[in-house]
């Protein structure tokens, strides 16, 4: 089954972002195809590289960048809820004048119409949130 | 259709939304704090197990364990893991969260 | 509405049409929900898909005649949604009984709606084939 997953909330202040990757892991696990993680509102939080949490506590950014290597994930950061927020890569800092970039390995930051494609094209569209 | 309930019923009025607008055949996935919904001795659990006539109710086994209540789950409530998530996903045709 | 960014093409959907609701429980201004939940209905128009909106819950608020943000300093985007029919986004559904807890009537709704019943709301969510709570 082709299953897409929205998730709404940025890192440890909410649980989405853990439920996600969690049950992005059982469902890669059970052989189905992770389409498209797409992450909206303060979901885009998720995709910062200056992310530095307590050692002793999971690093949710890092572990979406490693699943996503390892599984070939598409994680897309939608760019309306990114330039809100400041989550740029390095294209856009140019085009915006800014004089930092910082998102994380593994993502890639596009349009909001990846989330309604995802939609169209999986079977199964799973929201986490607030 | 699979409703995901997220948020404690004493903190939001999600669950009680859910339980007015799943239809009867329906399931329900409690997750993260919604899993409190799953308690015994609680006020919520007469609406529970009255909904559970017409609806099939899940919680997630890790948020339980998680917040010590993995002990108290009400009759009726089938515990699953995240493999078991996956499962009701790709077992319902369409779903919704409740946030 | 497409940004240098969006890289996906409406009409290479392989003209697939799925129902696609948006369910809108929060009200507007006390959090991003409501107006970021909007800029999804708005691209989505675009594709060509059988749109609808539900209003639950606080989600009713969202609706409500006469917002006047100035003193806030927060734009005021109701007037978006007397815009989502020049989109052809015309399924707009708002549950009665979350309307009436909250002392709303019709009369106090900027734009045309369908008032129906929580087994009414019921009978349209189980018909969808995808739907995105914000």
């Amino acid at each position: 089954m082709k299953i897409g997953v929205l998730v709404s909330e940025g890192p440890y202040t909410h649980q989405a972002s853990d439920s996600a990757y969690n049950f992005v892991k059982a469902a890669i696990e059970k052989g189905h195809e992770i389409y498209r993680v797409f992450f909206y509102h303060d979901g885009v939080n998720n995709a910062t590289r200056l992310t530095e949490p307590p050692r002793d506590d999971r690093n949710i950014v890092n572990r979406w960048s490693e699943l996503s290597k390892q599984h070939n994930l598409d994680l897309v950061v939608c760019i309306a809820a990114a330039q809100r927020r400041g989550i740029m890569d390095a294209n856009e800092a140019k085009r915006q004048g800014k004089d930092a970039d910082n998102l994380a390995e593994g993502f890639r930051i596009s349009g909001l119409g990846q989330l309604v494609e995802a939609g169209i094209q999986c079977d199964r569209l799973v929201t986490f949130g607030d | 259709m699979l409703h995901i309930v997220n948020k404690s019923p004493f903190d939001r009025n999600s669950l009680e939304s859910c339980l007015r607008l799943a239809k009867k055949g329906s399931a329900v996935l409690l997750i993260e704090d919604g899993v409190y919904g799953a308690t015994k001795g609680s006020s919520v659990e007469v609406k529970v197990q009255g909904a559970m006539a017409n609806l099939k109710v899940y919680a997630l086994g890790a948020d339980l364990q998680a917040r010590g209540v993995a002990d108290r789950v009400l009759d009726g409530v089938t515990v699953v893991d995240y493999g078991g998530f996956v499962d009701l996903v790709a077992d319902h045709s369409n779903l919704q969260s409740w946030l | 509405m497409f940004t240098s960014s969006e890289n996906i093409d409406p009409d290479d959907e392989g003209g697939v049409i799925k129902k696609f609701m948006f369910v809108n429980r929060k009200a507007p201004y006390g959090t991003i929900y409501a107006l970021e939940g909007l800029e999804v209905v708005l691209i989505s128009a675009a594709f060509e898909q059988d749109v609808s909106l539900a209003f639950v819950d606080d989600g009713v608020y969202e609706l409500k005649k006469g917002q006047d943000t100035k003193a806030l300093g927060q734009k005021n985007f109701s007037p978006t949604y007397r815009a989502l029919e020049g989109y052809d986004i015309e399924k707009l559904y708002v549950e009665r009984e979350s309307m009436e807890i909250r002392g709303l009537s019709e009369d106090d709704l900027l734009v045309d709606v369908q008032i129906v019943s929580a087994a009414e709301m019921a009978d349209l969510m189980v018909e969808q084939d995808v739907v995105i709570s914000f």
